[in-house]
Parts: C-alpha cells; structure tokens; sequence
C-alpha cells in the first residue's frame, strides 16, 4: 500500500527547485510533489509559480486539468478500475454494480473519510485479459467480484486484513 | 534429450498483461523450486509473445529451441519441475516449441521481431538479435537518403491518421531552425490497444534506436517520449532503456560515435485521453493545460516550444530501424494497396485468445477475430466489433470480411487507428454504446470548440431520452442533426470522430435504439 509524507513546505521547496531546470518542468513537478505526499497541497501552487515565473492561475489551471493530481491527501487505498469498450466487453458495468450493492462502494463518489476509493480509468492498456484494475502500481487482469471487493479491503475489523 | 548444460535458460514475461494474471508469482516459484532442487537456471524476464490468453507462458530453451508451457500458475511450478520441463519433456500445459505455434507461424514479425525473444533490457542481447543495425546504416547514409528511404517504404503513421512518415520527416528536414525536437507519442489512451505498451516493455531499445535515426536525420538533438501515467510497468522499463542507451552511448553528445548529439527523455502524461492528440500533447509537454492547438502551423514547423517537431507514434519510430537495416523496398513488399508494410493488430475484449499480431496489412477482420481469435470468450455469438478505439465505429459481423487496410475501412465509414480490435458479444445493448461515446466525449474534451464541449454533453442527454423512449423518432433525428455538426464544426478528431462509433451503433443496430424502455435508467 502507497505511503505518502505529510505535507511539508520545506521538502516541498527542494523537490521544486530539483526540477526547476527541466524544459516544460511544470508536470514533473506536480507528478514529483504527488508521488511524494500524495496529492497537491493548495500550499504547493505559489512555490512552482514562484519557481518557474508562472501565474498561479496557470499553476492552478494546469492542475486542475489533468485527471491525475489530487488537491485532497488520497485515501489508504486507491483502485483504478478500467471502464473503457473492451473491459465493458467483459462486464466491467456490472462489476461498478456490484460494488455498490455488496460492498457499499459507489465508484467515483468515496466518502471523505473512507480508506478506500475506487476510481474510473479508461483503458489500462490490458484489453486482452479484462476486465482490469490497477492498484498501488499493480496491473491486474481478469478481475471478477470477490477480487475487487478483496482489493478493496484495507481496514482490519471492517473486511479483515488482507 | 537432457545434456550437461552450464545453466537452464527459463523466460518469464515481465510484461505488464503477464504480471497482470500472475507471472510474478510464477518467477518466484521457479526460482525456488530451483532452487530447493539444486538445479541451476538463468531466468530471464522476456517480453511477452503477444498470446495473451496463455500468460503466465514461460519457456525453456532446449536443443529443439524454445519450448513454451502455460498459462502456468504458481501452484503448477513444482509439477512442471517433476515432469522435467527444463528439458522441455512433456506436461499437460506443454504448448510445444513457440517457433511452431499455429499462432506465431501465421504472423509477419517485424517491428515485434525481438519482443518476447530477448532480455529487453540487455543492449548486448538487442545487439545480438540485430538490433542497431538501422541506425548504423542511416548513419552511412547523408540525411536525405535516410528521409528518402522512408519515404519509399511507404510507412504511414501508426497513430490513427496514417499520415506518411516520411513527408513529415522531410518537413522537419527542411525546415531552418537551431533547436529540433523528436516527440514520440506512446500516450496510447484507444482501449483496445496495447502495442505501444508491449513495445516498450518487450523492446524498449527499438524505440530509442528509431527515435536516433530520425534526431540524426533531420538534425534534431533533443527529443521526449510522452507516455501515459497508466503505463508504470512501461515508465520503468523506458527510464532504465534511456539510462543504459545513455551508458553505452547509443544516446548523448554523439551518438554511437558519430559526432549527432541526442538527448532523449520519457515525460509521464497525467490521466488525459486528449493528450493523445499531438498538439494537446505539445501543449502537455510544455507543461500546459493540454488545449488542442490549431493548425496550422504543423508542428513539423512550429512544434514544441515553437520548434520543428517531429511527433510519431511509438510504432512508426519503432519500424523505422527494421527499414533502414533491411531496405525500403523490403518493407514497401508487405501489405496492400496505399497500406504498406505490418500492423501490429490487437485483440481483446469478449476474446477467446486475445493479444498481440503483427501482420502484413490486408488480412480480413474474420480471419483475426475467428481465425486467430477463436469467437468469443462467454461462447455467445459475435454481435458488434470496435475497430481503431473509442473514435473508431462499431461492425457487424456480416462487415468482418474487410481487410485490414486504411482505405478499406475508411470506404465504410470505419476507420483502422492504432489497430485495436474490440469484440462483443449479443448481450451488448449498443444505445448504450453510444451513449458512452458521448458521455467519453464530454468529460475527455479540451473543451476549446462549443460543437465538442456541448455537443457531447447535449449527445448523453439526447441518448438518455432515446433510452428511456421519450419521443424517439424525434430524438434521432436530433441525434443526427447533433452528429453532422459535430462532425463538421469540431476543431479536432475528438469531436469531430465522435459521431463515428455513434452514427455507427445507429445505422447498424437500430433495434437496440427501439427497444421497451426500462422501468428506470441504471446510472
Ligand atoms: C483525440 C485524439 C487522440 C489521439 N491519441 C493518440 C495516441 O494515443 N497515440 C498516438 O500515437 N496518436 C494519437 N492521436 C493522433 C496524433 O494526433 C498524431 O496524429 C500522431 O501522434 C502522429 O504520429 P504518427 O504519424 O506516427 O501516427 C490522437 C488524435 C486525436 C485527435
Ligand atoms: S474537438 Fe473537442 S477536444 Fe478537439 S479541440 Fe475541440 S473541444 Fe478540444
Ligand atoms: S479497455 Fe480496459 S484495459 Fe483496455
């Protein structure tokens, strides 16, 4: 399971002045600032605007228009649950369903303070053995109900521990 | 058959689809098992063959050649060991030699000739099975004959426009600037498709090689490969590739020794389809929000940071050694009409065997899907295929005798794109199909254009209401109104090829956008 720093201005400060020299460093950094703590904090967007003469409504622009960056700390758990054509060929929408009505999950919406979300992506590039999932960086194929709701256990005393 | 060898040589794919039904497991059992009985392996961690369904496929390396086993699982290892399969003996999940599968006898391998032969991160393995050989040809050559070469191998962009590669190339040739950039796109963001990601898993050193020949070709000396964040497995594998090719000084200030100077870079992408349009692309790169440019200016001209840019899919940079090493003409041989040369053609979906083949264009869609595929995977009959991802339109089964070809498809109002194939089954509902395509649409546009911005959203609720049987024939016949002007008005693909898997599901499966409604729309 991904474990993030807790936010921190300093380390923030040196993770943007090590990038600074890259042409186009905007998405490096972010990437860079969300590998480290998890998300942007709102804290973040005067540093790299300060750092690569940007506005901040750039800065913040940017963020905001990529899937990707958080602007709140993710939970303990994050699953990527592939929702594009071929993983709808093999009854991803049914697995969304399932989710709901088993395990009180609805994707997409989690509740702030629930250790885990699952999340729509389309297409994790595993069309072949779908439908598909990725969590913490680990690509998984022919996922089926009892897998997801698996993977979605993170909480001893709420589902056990995996 | 078993001699006295120094060591077994067993493969496992590292690959991300074999990882993603449980290679590494079986890695790990291999080399315990090895391990416990004191027999002595050198597993290496190949790139996956391409037959998706057998993974975990691990293969041993005999007198007869490679012999293949699976899908193995880690409960099978210790029994593979007792029916000796590091002499390649016999055993329920024994494939036989992979030179002789039906499914690799039938491909034209070029581009993925090494993917899943060799070690993809041991340049001396990429050199042995040939690899450099098209850049230290197209370093003999003045750089017009290296743009010429491709010109005359008739390679046309394998990112789903099929513009000719090396038309651009001249361009970026021509052009007068003192900075040049080679942009590769491996945003690869079309389910269905993988080839990209396969490549730079499998053969990453193939990529880099491409991308130097054509930095040398037109005097380019920077160069970024945008990949998307879905892809980590990939990030991986191209970040280690770019740090060995850095060492072996196959990239850097001269280029094997030849005095060009190519520094390259893989940029991770941020979970943005329209990323995969080369200008939102360029705009990414810069470090932007990814709004769709206009063009002109191309950016073979006015690329990133302003700069002539030459921006190709993963696939045309990586067919481009194969080219230069074994000619124009050799290339220009395989395929059909204006579609020269092989399409790595991806299978999934409702599949039965699904994966990766390469094959000279021109096959018909049966023969892949059937042939190749074997129907479906649920055993229900074949409804509706998806050819070329989210923007491409969806077929019949009375259409699968098409061949795989640009024109072809593009005749019937398809199109080819990256080369993926979809396949359903008859329990799809393709209203609902088309209401995704909008519903995609919608929330994966830039949102610089109001026919895309609007349209899409206006399409999910023109859909809805079809669905749910509010006043149909008028509905459609906004459904129709709301296509052409997307089609027409939109300032890229993303709107303007919308209405294709839309129009598409319509035409071919009317029944489906007439149906009772039900009780209440599900989400
Ligand atoms: C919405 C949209 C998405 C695209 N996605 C990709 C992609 O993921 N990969 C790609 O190589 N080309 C993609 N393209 C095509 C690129 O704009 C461009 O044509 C291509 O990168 C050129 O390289 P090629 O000539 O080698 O195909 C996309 C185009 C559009 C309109
Ligand atoms: S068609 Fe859509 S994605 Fe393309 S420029 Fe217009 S709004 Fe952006
Ligand atoms: S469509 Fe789900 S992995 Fe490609």
């Amino acid at each position: 399971m991904a474990e993030f720093s807790a936010w921190d201005r300093d380390e923030a400060r040196r993770i943007v002045g090590g990038l600074v020299h890259l042409e186009g460093a905007t998405l490096p950094i972010l990437h860079a600032l969300q590998e480290e703590f998890g998300y942007i904090d709102a804290e973040a967007i005067p540093l790299i605007s300060e750092a690569l003469n940007l506005s901040r409504a750039e800065v913040h622009g940017t963020i905001s228009f990529y899937h990707d960056f958080r602007a709140e700390p993710p939970p303990r758990r994050v699953v990527k649950l592939c929702r594009a054509e071929a993983c709808q060929a093999l009854g991803c929408e049914d697995l969304v369903a399932h989710l709901a009505q088993a395990g009180g999950i609805a994707v997409d919406h989690a509740s702030p303070d629930s250790p885990v979300a699952v999340e729509t992506v389309y297409c994790l590039g595993n069309c072949a053995l779908g439908p598909s999932a990725l969590v913490d960086g680990e690509l998984i194929g022919r996922v089926d109900a009892a897998r997801l709701l698996t993977l979605c256990e993170t909480q001893p005393g709420s589902r056990g521990q995996r | 058959m078993s001699q006295v060898v120094p060591s077994i040589r067993v493969f496992v794919p590292i690959d991300a689809a074999a990882l993603s039904v449980g290679a590494e497991a079986v890695a790990q059992a291999i080399l315990r098992e090895a391990a416990e009985r004191g027999i002595e392996i050198e597993l290496v961690r190949n790139g996956s063959r391409g037959l998706l369904w057998l993974e975990p496929m691990v293969e041993v390396e005999t007198s007869e050649g490679r012999v293949a086993y699976g899908p193995v699982t880690a409960a099978a290892v210790a029994g593979l060991f007792d029916a000796g399969f590091t002499s390649g003996d016999a055993h329920a999940l024994r494939l036989g030699p992979v030179a002789e599968l039906d499914w690799m006898k039938r491909q034209q391998r070029l581009t993925f000739e090494r993917v899943g032969v060799t070690d993809p991160l041991s340049l001396a393995d990429y050199r042995a099975h040939g690899g450099l050989a098209g850049l230290q040809a197209a370093l003999a050559l003045q750089p017009a004959e290296i743009v010429e070469t491709v010109r005359a191998s008739g390679l046309r962009g394998r990112g789903g426009a099929g513009f000719p590669t090396g038309i651009k190339w001249k361009t970026v040739q021509d052009a007068r600037a003192e900075q040049k950039y080679i942009v590769c796109n491996a945003d690869e963001g079309d389910s269905g498709t993988f080839a990209d990601r396969m490549l730079i898993e499998g053969d990453p050193f193939l990529l880099i090689e491409g991308m130097a020949i054509a930095a040398v070709a037109v005097g380019a000396t920077r160069g970024y490969i945008y990949l998307r964040s879905e892809y980590p497995h990939a990030y991986r594998a191209l970040c280690r590739a770019i740090l060995k090719a850095e060492h072996a000084g196959l990239l850097g200030d001269s280029v094997l020794g030849s005095g060009h100077a190519f520094h390259l870079e893989a940029r991770l992408g941020a979970g943005a389809y329209i990323c995969g349009e080369e200008t939102s692309l360029l705009e990414s790169l810069e470090g932007k929000r990814a709004i769709v440019r206009a063009k002109p200016p191309l950016p073979a001209l006015q690329g990133l940071f302003g700069k002539p840019t030459i921006v190709n899919n993963v696939l045309s940079f990586a067919a481009v050694p194969w080219i230069l090493a074994h000619g124009a003409q050799a290339y220009a041989d395989f395929g059909m009409g204006r579609s020269r040369g092989t399409l790595p053609v991806q299978l999934g979906g409702n599949i039965r065997r699904g994966g990766l083949i390469e094959l000279a264009f021109g096959i018909s869609l049966r023969e892949i899907i059937e042939g190749f595929g074997g129907g479906t995977l649920s055993g229900r009959p074949i409804r509706a295929v998806q050819v070329g991802g989210p923007l491409g339109a969806y077929l019949t089964e009375q259409q699968l005798d098409t061949p795989m070809d640009y024109e072809a498809l593009a005749a019937m109002r398809a199109m080819l794109g990256h080369g993926g194939i979809v396949v359903f089954d008859d329990t799809v509902d393709m209203a609902k199909q088309a209401r995704f395509a909008f519903a995609f649409c919608a929330k994966e546009s830039c949102g610089k254009c109001t026919p895309c911005r609007i349209g899409a959203t206006r399409g999910v609720e023109v859909m809805d209401r079809i669905i749910a049987g509010q006043e149909r024939p008028k509905n459609i016949a906004v459904l129709r109104d709301l296509s052409r002007l997307m089609t027409d008005a939109s300032l890229c693909a993303m709107g303007g090829l919308t209405p294709m898997p839309v129009l598409s599901a319509l035409n071919h499966f009317s029944e489906d956008f007439d149906r009772p409604p039900l009780p209440m729309a599900a989400e």
